[in-house]
C-alpha cells in the first residue's frame, strides 16, 4: 500500500502541470459550489432577518379572525386596549420588544398619480422602529403626537417623485367599511434597503392611524421581538388564550421558507452540473496518464499485480487530485465567500411583498454546507477515477512485452 | 525436474479478416537450470512463444505446463498469481518502472508476493551485489545506462527465486559492452543460482552464451541443439 502510494504521487509529480490543472479545476468548481451556496443562504436568511425585523417580527399576537391578507380593519378583526396587551407581553422575560401595529390598506396620490400602499400605524417611540429611525434620509423622524405627518419609504418616493415636506392626499379603509381622506404632509423619507417593503410603506403614529381608520384604541397586531428566536414556541405557547391568535415568523414567512426549499433543490441540480465538468476534467487526465502509461501497466501486471491494485493506484492519484483541488477549493472558496459576505453585492429592487430581499445580498456559508460539498467534491473525483481505473486494470500485459511495437 | 513443457501449441492472431499463424504446433520441454536461446528471424513466433509460456497470454489450441501445473485455461487473477510466483520477466525495452528507484524495482515483486519489509530489504541488497550495481540502489532508471537498467530487471526478474526467467531480446537495444555485461550477469546468476533461462535473441554475440539452442521459423520448430564448447569471453 504504502509503495502504491508512493507510485501515485511520484506519477502526479511526472506531469506536474497537468496535474496542477486538474487539481485546480476542481477547486475552481469547489470554490464555485461555495459560493453560489453562500449566496442563496445569505440572501434567504437576510431575507428572513429582514421580515423579521420589519415586518413579521418573531411572532404576531392578533385577534382570532384577523387575516394578515385582507388588512382587515374591521373591530371584531382587531385588538382592544393594544397598550395594554403590549405591556403585559413585554414583561416576558425572552421577549425583547412589544409594540402595538395598526395595518391598513391605503391609497396615496400626488396631484396627477396614485398608487395602492399600506398604512403602518406604530408607537413612534418603540425601539422595534430602530431599522426606520436608522434609515431615515432626509426630513425628520415621527412624533406620536403628529397628527398631520406621514413618513414614506424611497422607492416610493421615486416613484411619484416625492421629497420631504411635499402635501399628499391619502385614502384609507375605515372599521365601518367607507374609506375616508385626509392630506398629510411627508414629514420624512426613509430606506430600509429592501425596496420592495419601502415601495409600499407608509408609516403614521398609531393614534393618527386609529383615528383615520376609526379603529379607536384598536391594533391588528401585537409585534413582539424576542431576545432569542429558539424561545419562539415557548412564547407562542405562554400568549396563546381563547381570544388571541399568535402567528411565528416561521408561519408568516411561509413563503420564504419554501422558497429557500425549492432553491435548494435546484442547487443540488447546479451542483451536480458544475461537479460533472470537473469530474470530466479529472477523467481525461487520468486517461491520458492511463495511454502514456500502457507498457509500465503491463509490466506491473506482467511482474504479477492484480487487477484491483492497478485499480487503487488509479483511484489513489485521483484522492491526491481531489485533496490538493479541495485544498485550492476551500482557499479559494473561502476568500471569495469573505467578500460576498462582507462585502455582498448589489442586485436593486428584486423583492416581493411576500419575500422581502434587500438590495443586497451578503453571503453566508453554513459549516454543513462547507461539510457536505467537500465531501461531495471528494467523492466525484474518486468516482472519476472509475472508468480510466477499470480501463487501466483491463490492459493486457502482454503489451509490455511487445513495447513500442503496437 | 521439467519446467516448461508445450504440447501442439499454437497461436493465432485475428486482427479483423487478417488471420496470423504465428505458432503452428510448438513441442518444446525444458529442465530446470538450462541456459536457452530461441532463435530465428523476426517475425518467427519468438516472443509469442515466450508469451505462452509466462502465462501473459493463452494459445489457440494446445496445451502449456509450467512447473508441473497446467496454466493452458487459467483465468487473469490465477495468470496473475502463477507469474507473481514463479516467473521472472526480461524485456527488450528495459522494463523498468520509471518513478520507482533501482531498490524499489527490485523490491516490487517481493511485494507482491507478501515478503516482510526485513525479508526484502535483505534480499533486494543481495541483489543488487549479485549484478554489480549497490552503489545504485537509489538512482532512478533514466540516471541508469541502458546496461545497468538490464541487470536491474534481471535482479528484479530473479527477485522471487522465480522456476524461470524469460528474457526477450534482452540486449536488442544495448551496444557490445553492455550487452556483455547483461549476459555475463545472467551466466552467472544461472550457475550461482541454478534458476532456468529462456531467452530469445537473434544477436550472435548473444547465441554463443547458450548451452541450448532452440531455433524457431514460421511458428515452428526446426532445430534443437546442445552447444558442447562454451564460447564465454572469446
Ligand atoms: N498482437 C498481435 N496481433 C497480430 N499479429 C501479431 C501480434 N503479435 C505478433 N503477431 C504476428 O505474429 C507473428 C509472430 O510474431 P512474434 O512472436 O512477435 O515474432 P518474433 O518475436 O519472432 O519476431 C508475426 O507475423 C507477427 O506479425
Ligand atoms: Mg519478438
Amino acid at each position: 500500500m504504502m509503495q502504491l502510494i508512493k507510485m501515485a504521487f511520484r506519477d502526479l509529480l511526472r506531469n506536474k502541470r497537468r496535474s496542477f490543472f486538474s487539481s485546480l479545476a476542481l477547486g475552481m468548481g469547489l470554490a464555485l459550489l461555495l459560493l453560489m451556496a453562500a449566496t442563496v443562504s445569505g440572501e434567504i436568511r437576510g431575507a428572513m432577518d429582514t421580515s423579521i425585523r420589519l415586518d413579521s417580527g418573531h411572532l404576531q399576537v392578533r385577534a382570532k379572525t384577523y387575516d394578515a391578507n385582507k388588512n382587515s380593519v374591521a373591530y371584531e378583526d382587531l385588538i382592544a386596549n393594544p397598550n395594554e396587551v403590549a405591556a403585559k407581553i413585554a414583561s416576558l422575560e425572552p421577549v425583547s420588544v412589544a409594540t402595538p401595529r395598526l395595518f391598513a390598506s391605503g391609497i396615496l396620490s400626488d396631484r396627477d398619480e396614485t398608487t395602492g400602499i399600506r398604512i403602518l400605524g406604530i408607537d413612534t417611540s418603540s425601539p422595534a422602529m430602530a431599522p426606520f429611525k436608522d434609515g431615515m434620509l432626509t426630513g425628520k423622524y415621527l412624533e406620536n403626537d403628529d397628527r398631520s405627518g406621514i413618513l414614506i419609504g424611497e422607492t416610493l418616493a421615486n416613484k411619484l417623485s416625492l421629497k420631504a415636506g411635499d402635501a399628499v392626499n391619502l385614502l384609507a379603509n375605515t372599521s365601518n367599511g367607507d374609506v375616508d381622506q385626509q392630506l398629510f404632509t411627508i414629514r420624512g423619507i426613509f430606506t430600509t434597503h429592501t425596496p420592495a417593503f419601502d415601495e409600499y410603506t407608509v408609516l403614521m403614529p398609531l393614534a393618527k392611524a386609529q383615528a383615520i381608520t376609526k379603529t379607536e384604541d384598536h391594533a391588528s397586531a401585537i409585534f413582539v421581538l424576542l431576545k432569542n428566536s429558539d424561545q419562539v414556541d415557548n412564547v407562542k405557547n405562554a400568549l396563546q388564550t381563547e381570544q388571541l391568535q399568535v402567528v411565528t415568523y416561521l408561519k408568516m414567512n411561509e413563503v420564504l421558507l419554501q422558497t429557500e426549499e425549492f432553491s435548494r433543490g435546484y442547487m443540488v441540480l447546479i451542483y451536480l452540473i458544475v461537479l460533472a465538468i470537473t469530474a470530466a476534467v479529472i477523467v481525461n487526465t487520468l486517461i491520458m496518464s492511463v495511454f502514456e502509461r500502457t507498457r509500465e501497466i503491463g509490466i506491473l501486471s506482467a511482474i504479477g499485480m492484480k487487477s484491483t491494485r492497478i485499480m487503487s493506484l488509479f483511484f489513489i492519484e485521483s484522492s491526491f487530485l481531489a485533496i490538493g483541488g479541495i485544498f485550492a477549493g476551500l482557499i479559494i472558496g473561502g476568500i471569495m465567500v469573505y467578500f460576498a459576505s462582507t462585502v455582498g453585492f448589489y442586485i436593486g429592487n428584486y423583492g416581493a411583498t411576500s419575500m422581502l430581499i434587500g438590495e443586497r445580498i451578503y453571503a453566508y456559508l453554513t459549516l454543513k454546507d462547507a461539510i457536505d460539498l467537500t465531501i461531495m467534491a471528494f467523492i466525484v473525483a474518486i468516482l472519476a477515477a472509475l472508468y480510466p481505473a477499470i480501463m487501466a486494470a483491463r490492459l493486457e500485459p502482454v503489451e509490455a512485452m511487445r513495447g513500442g511495437k503496437i | 525436474m521439467e519446467v516448461v513443457k508445450t504440447e501442439n501449441v499454437t497461436r493465432i492472431y485475428r486482427v479483423g479478416d487478417v488471420e496470423t499463424n504465428a505458432l503452428r504446433g510448438v513441442n518444446l520441454s525444458i529442465q530446470s537450470g538450462e541456459f536457452t536461446a530461441l532463435i530465428g528471424p523476426s517475425g518467427s513466433g519468438k516472443t509469442t512463444l515466450l508469451q505462452l509460456i509466462g502465462c501473459l497470454d493463452m494459445p489457440t489450441s494446445g496445451r502449456v505446463t509450467v512447473n508441473g501445473k497446467d496454466v493452458t485455461n487459467l483465468n487473469r487473477n490465477q495468470r496473475a498469481d502463477i507469474r507473481a510466483e514463479s516467473i521472472g520477466f526480461v524485456f527488450q525495452f528495459f522494463a523498468l518502472i520509471p518513478t520507482l528507484t533501482a531498490y524499489e524495482n527490485i523490491e516490487m515483486p517481493l511485494l507482491l508476493a507478501g515478503k516482510s519489509s526485513s525479508e526484502r530489504a535483505e534480499r533486494v541488497k543481495q541483489l543488487l551485489e549479485w549484478i554489480d550495481l549497490p552503489d545504485r540502489a537509489n538512482y532512478r532508471p533514466d540516471q541508469l545506462s541502458g546496461g545497468q537498467q538490464q541487470r536491474v530487471a534481471v535482479a528484479r526478474a530473479l527477485a522471487i527465486n522465480p522456476a524461470l526467467i524469460l528474457a526477450d531480446e534482452p540486449t536488442a537495444n544495448l551496444d557490445t559492452p553492455n550487452g556483455r555485461q547483461v549476459m555475463d550477469v545472467m551466466t552467472r546468476l544461472n550457475k550461482e543460482t541454478g534458476v532456468t533461462f529462456l531467452f530469445a535473441t537473434h544477436d550472435p554475440r548473444v547465441i554463443q552464451y547458450a548451452r541450448r539452442v532452440v531455433t524457431l521459423q514460421d511458428g515452428l520448430i526446426i532445430k534443437d541443439e546442445l552447444v558442447e564448447k562454451s564460447a564465454v569471453g572469446a
